[in-house]
């Protein structure tokens, strides 16, 4: 029988259990954060227990850190919550990119930018845009603080297998639309619960040609579309992007040589799939109050068809009939595990350049690490940005969901690279409109979305 | 754990579709250490208003609907972030159980590590429960896998791994501990390089 890349991953990391019931599953890589760690660490010390695998662990704060002086953390419980993961990783053993540290960024950053995150690995965080990693083909998925107790005392969890879903995504995509638009337009098509229950696998030639940052940047947001996996299949770039770097295999050869096992036999082994075509795609924008609730740049927002687009509606200021250029932009920011990496700030300030944002908007530049972060300086981005009036920052979540100081005020509509247009996510009364870096930019600097394809893209 | 057998209580209805964890717990009450605490923020948005005052039309603020322990709700229930503290935040305001149409994978997860109960039923059962008054008794048999209200039964499903563990009230890590062999040996198999 054909086997997609999960079942055959999967299968590989069962101790014990029958399929169709919760199997214990091995853990490969553990990524740890301030939020969801330190009940996780207390429960380990009431029950006097240690941390199984301190080698296959790793831990960061990211959530809480301050974007302009990271060591001035005003918020007492944030500081708390940093200061617990830096006494618990020391009491523990664990490995830490602690405050200032040049590895220090984004947990789901910095994984992949350290070589920790690896082809065929089932890999776990206390946060639900581990997804991200499945980029590598790996099983990653997000999980809750008392799994994160679990797997830091057994390396192991409880999971019942999801079913598969195959993601065919071909064709080539038009100017100016990136994966960003991929996803948030098969999540406006499909429901944000489309994924319930299945682990997603995106193939096809679309896939095929993207890097890996966009690659990450489709499988982060699968979570929004309710499945809290997306993987696609290693290839030669999977493996050149993971060679050389800090935590990367010794035996390169020996790795990509079992990595080449993982790969869906073909699409009769997937329980369901889906076809996009994206060679009319647009650029998508949201309006509402969930990354489904989104739509075209250049079409109208939705009729109002029950009482959450009623309150959605009102919660935006915004009605039926407008389309996204209507919506009045004071505040952008560029960022998050979505669309915080090298690639991206590199799209935004090839749009941003020569420009100045308009004067009402006040546009955060935040990179995904620190290492993003004195990269794209050294590749004058900074220097871009600030001229063109945005603020350059140092990395963390910052504004995709407001924990440290980046808060977007009440009522202020916000042009977002991130994941999130919760109610209240950029701070209480925000309105979040996500969009990729590209159209972010082009917000920015008029006041308002515009349609990035007639434009033009550098 | 405290082990589950048979919650009677009242109930409250919140049928919106597509509660997510931001609004069960907003991100500002995440920064705590403990795991109690957070039912006073439950729902917090819609529950205060500006001023911090309660909102008076909002359904668990009204006097009648005090004392409710099964939440009767929507869709993909507690979706969004993995925050677990979503499950403390329904558990410490006193809620035992919530009735959905469905459950993000993480919330799920989450519940049955908390000893909280989240129940499948479809959307008329739902809306039969949902219409019942603020003093009327629902019971949650999880022995009997089924929800009995005003003479009608409604059964539901529930892995029995997930069961058992809810009616004996164990402890996750203490079972799993005793497979260590069985872990020991797989990472002597796992490849080097």
């Amino acid at each position: 029988m054909s086997q997609t890349m999960f079942d055959k991953i999967w299968n590989q990391h069962v101790i014990t259990g029958n399929a169709g019931e919760p199997q214990l599953i091995y853990v490969d890589l553990h990524l740890l954060h301030e939020v969801t760690s330190p009940q996780a660490f207390e429960g380990l010390r009431e029950n006097h227990r240690k941390v199984r695998r301190t080698d296959k662990t790793f831990a960061t704060m990211d959530h809480n850190v301050p974007t302009e002086d990271i060591f001035n953390v005003k918020d007492k419980i944030s500081r708390l919550q940093i200061d617990t993961l830096g006494k618990n990783a020391k009491e523990f053993g664990v490995r830490l990119a602690g405050m200032g540290d040049e590895d220090q960024g984004i947990i789901h950053v910095i994984g992949p930018q350290l070589g920790l995150t690896q082809p065929g690995m089932v890999i776990v965080c206390g946060d639900s845009h581990t997804a991200t990693h499945g980029a590598f083909g790996s099983i990653a998925f997000g999980i809750g603080t008392s799994e994160v107790e679990h797997v830091l005392a057994t390396q192991t969890i409880w999971q019942t297998k999801p079913k598969t879903m195959g993601i065919h995504v071909h064709g080539e995509l038009p100017h100016g639309i990136y994966a960003k638009d991929i996803i948030m337009g098969l999540i406006a098509r499909e429901g944000v619960s489309f994924g319930t229950g299945y682990a997603v696998e995106f193939y096809g030639d679309t896939i095929d040609r993207m890097s890996m940052e966009e690659r990450m940047t489709l499988c982060n947001m699968c979570i929004e579309g309710g499945a809290k996996m997306g993987a696609m299949k290693p290839d030669q770039k999977t493996f050149d992007y993971v060679a050389g770097r800090k935590y990367a295999p010794k035996n390169m050869e020996k790795a990509i040589q079992y990595w080449q096992q993982f790969y869906t036999d073909d699409e009769s082994a997937f329980d369901t799939t889906l076809d996009m075509d994206v060679t009319e795609l647009a650029p998508f924008v949201s309006w509402g109050t969930n990354p489904g609730m989104a739509v075209p740049v250049d079409q109208p927002f939705p009729e109002i068809k029950n009482e959450d687009d009623r309150k959605a509606y009102e919660y935006v200021g915004l009605h039926p009939g407008q389309k996204a250029p209507e919506i009045p932009i004071e505040f952008a920011f560029f960022g998050s595990c979505t669309n915080g990496r090298l690639s991206d700030l590199k799209i935004a300030a090839s749009i941003l350049k020569g420009h100045h944002i308009a004067p009402q908007v006040t546009a955060l530049v935040v990179p995904g690490s620190r290492t993003i972060k004195h990269e794209a300086e050294k590749l004058g981005l900074d220097k871009i940005f600030k001229d063109a009036g945005c603020e350059w920052r140092e990395p963390g979540c910052s504004a995709c969901l407001g924990m440290n100081p980046d808060q977007v005020p009440a009522g202020v509509h916000c042009a977002s690279t991130s994941n999130r247009n919760f109610e209240g996510r950029q701070g209480a009364g925000s309105r979040t409109h996500l969009a990729s870096p590209a159209m972010v930019a082009e917000a920015a600097i008029n006041g308002h979305f515009v349609d990035i394809r007639k434009v033009g893209v550098a | 754990m405290e082990p589950i057998t048979t919650i009677t209580g009242t109930s409250v209805p919140i049928m919106k579709d597509n509660i997510d964890t931001d609004q069960l717990i907003p991100k500002q009450f995440l920064k705590n250490i403990l795991k109690v605490g957070y039912g006073r923020h439950l729902f917090f948005d819609w529950r205060y208003n500006k001023d911090g005052s309660p909102n008076a039309d909002f359904i668990l603020n009204r006097p009648e609907r005090q004392g409710a322990e099964i939440l009767i709700a929507g869709d993909n229930f507690g979706c969004g972030s993995s925050r677990e503290h979503a499950v403390w935040a329904l558990k410490d305001y006193g809620f035992k159980v919530v009735i959905a149409g469905g459950f993000s994978d993480i919330f799920y997860m989450n519940s049955t590590k908390n000893g909280f109960l989240a129940i499948k039923l479809p959307r008329d059962q739902r809306e039969t429960l949902a219409a019942a008054p603020a003093d009327a008794k629902i019971t949650v048999d999880l022995p009997n896998q089924e929800v009995r209200y005003d003479g009608q039964t409604f059964p539901f499903d529930i892995d029995p791994l997930w069961k058992h563990k809810f009616v004996n009230g164990l402890d996750d890590i203490a079972i799993t501990m005793q497979y260590e062999d069985q872990i020991e040996a797989y990472e002597s198999k796992i490849p080097q390089f």
